[in-house]
């Protein structure tokens, strides 16, 4: 009963939040309101059965419970949009007259206004129901510090009128830009080994793209992190890397691979694609047991147009490289600008060694392993260069 | 909402740095009046008047009762306020949007928005 329970709640808590903030006008008004009623919730429910429409109960809760706050505080009530506050509201209200209002909320958080790890936190916060102390452990900060973020936020959100709605046409492209790169953050940092925040972007992902059924991007980011998600268990082995090829296909979610292929699939009938599109395309490419480097080659030259990123270009390299022209593709990573990046030097000297300039491989790898922060990779490359000497 | 928007001159040519603003043509010179004046007539717009250039302000300060004066803005020349807006708008968006509208902006200087305070 306590996990469905928990379940219900982590289902329900950004929808119910949400609708509070779109009503009243005030976060921190709405996040107690919520925490109310699903403290009562949390008490009754087990005892007198979980109501029939689990969300509609909650929402007239917390609303009940809000409005009798503001009618007991008058600044409150100042400071609430509701200001015509109704005698009472209805006992049920039907779950098909609450509005869904997640995506004002999303648009509200990652407002380009507030700064990116607030963005994060907030994110979190409100949407995915984590707690101040979850969020700060993730993110390794302090809770205090990861409190004030957050009370910051939500006070420049209140004083500089940052709005609560879904942007208009002319500025969708960017604000939804700003919203989908702190899901691919969140989905990074768990990526790295904490996994329950990759879970977590991915549950964030799952409702943009029900939301904005529309936008192939969503689609896109969406199929992106499924698809790299999917074979999180086979990534590593005794806490050694290990190459995509060497894998262990029984190991990937095959479920979650049918999923992200799904979305990627919505995503590319739209027509034109962007760059999430682009890195799942050549994400979902990369499971292929005979890969198509050619066309991964050619999908990475247009994600570098895209993006102008060098990054970009390193592994558009390394794809040419593979499709069989060595020489080439090490023309291009002696043309890039990333002296710093260990993976720069690391795939030259893999090049290198395919041409066998064996020195110059060895004068590689050494500039690699002085740039690389992550045991499991300084051990993969320190293997990779004492396999030059046999 | 009220916003009061504060223009950041940085190095943004204007008519009282002659020497760059020559270097503009012509119908640069015209685009930043035309920008700036489509701007005082916008709805919700209050002008603000028009400052001197940064290197003819005094800073006063007052320490134990002297008054100590000197020359130059408080920030530096480069950071100093060039002129002000007050903007009554809807939220935050719309105030974004009319900065962005500022010359200034994309000329070398800056556009800081900051609500009002309303009692």
């Amino acid at each position: 009963m306590v996990a469905a329970l928990e379940q219900v709640f982590r289902d329900e808590w950004g929808r119910v939040l949400a609708n509070l903030i779109g009503l009243l006008g005030d976060f921190d008004l709405a996040e107690e309101a919520a925490q109310e009623a699903f403290a009562v919730a949390a008490e009754r429910w087990p005892r007198d059965g979980t109501p029939e429409s689990p969300r509609a109960w909650l929402v007239t809760t917390a609303r009940n419970r809000a409005i009798d706050r503001i009618r007991r505080d008058r600044t409150l009530a100042a400071k609430a949009r509701l200001l015509d506050v109704p005698e009472s509201l209805e006992d049920h209200v039907d779950e098909t007259t609450i509005p869904d209002e997640r995506l004002e909320l999303v648009f509200t958080c990652c407002h380009p206004a507030l700064p990116l790890d607030a963005q994060v936190a907030l994110t979190l916060r409100t949407l995915g129901g984590l707690r101040t102390e979850e969020i700060a452990r993730a993110f390794l900060v302090p809770e205090g510090t990861m409190a004030k973020r957050l009370v910051r936020a939500k006070h420049k959100i209140e004083a500089a009128g940052i709005p609560f709605r879904v942007p208009p046409a002319h500025l969708l492209p960017d604000r939804l830009a700003a919203v989908l790169a702190v899901v691919y953050l969140i989905f990074n940092e768990g990526y790295g080994g904490r996994g329950d925040l990759a879970g977590e972007a991915i549950r964030l992902g799952r409702a943009l793209a029900e939301l904005m059924p529309d936008q192939p991007e969503v689609d896109g980011l969406l199929a992106l992190m499924l698809v790299n998600d999917a074979r999180r268990d086979a990534r590593f082995a005794d806490g050694e890397v290990v190459l995509l090829r060497q894998q262990d296909r029984s190991l990937w979610d095959l479920e979650q691979i049918a999923e992200g292929r799904a979305a990627l699939d919505r995503a590319l009938a739209v027509g034109r694609r962007g760059p999430y599109v682009l890195q799942a395309e050549i994400a979902a490419m990369h499971l292929d047991e005979a890969e198509d480097w050619p066309r991964i080659a050619a999908l990475y030259g247009e994600l570098a147009r895209l993006t102008g990123s060098s990054v970009v270009e390193l592994n558009r390299a390394a794809a040419i490289a593979e499709a069989g022209d060595v020489e080439a593709a090490l023309a291009i990573v002696e043309r890039l600008e990333l002296d710093r990046y260990h993976y720069l030097h690391a795939t030259r000297a893999e090049l290198l060694r395919r041409l066998d300039r064996m020195e110059d491989a060895r004068a590689a790898y050494d500039r690699a392993l002085a740039l690389v922060h992550s045991d499991p990779e300084r051990r993969f490359l320190e293997r990779r260069r004492a396999d030059l000497e046999g | 909402m009220k916003y009061m928007l504060l223009i950041h001159q940085g190095t943004a040519p204007t008519p009282r740095t002659p020497e760059e603003w020559e270097r503009l043509s012509e119908d640069e010179r015209q685009a930043v009046y035309a920008d700036y004046k489509a701007i005082s007539s916008t709805p919700g717009v209050t002008p603000g008047l028009e400052l001197e250039s940064p290197e003819t302000a005094t800073t006063v300060r007052v320490e134990d009762g002297r008054t100590l004066t000197t020359d130059g803005p408080f920030v530096a020349t480069k950071e100093a306020l060039g002129g002000w807006l007050v903007f009554e708008a809807d939220d935050l968006d719309a105030a974004i949007e009319l900065a962005a509208h500022v010359p200034a902006a994309r000329m070398g200087g800056a556009v800081e928005v900051r609500p009002i305070v309303e009692w």
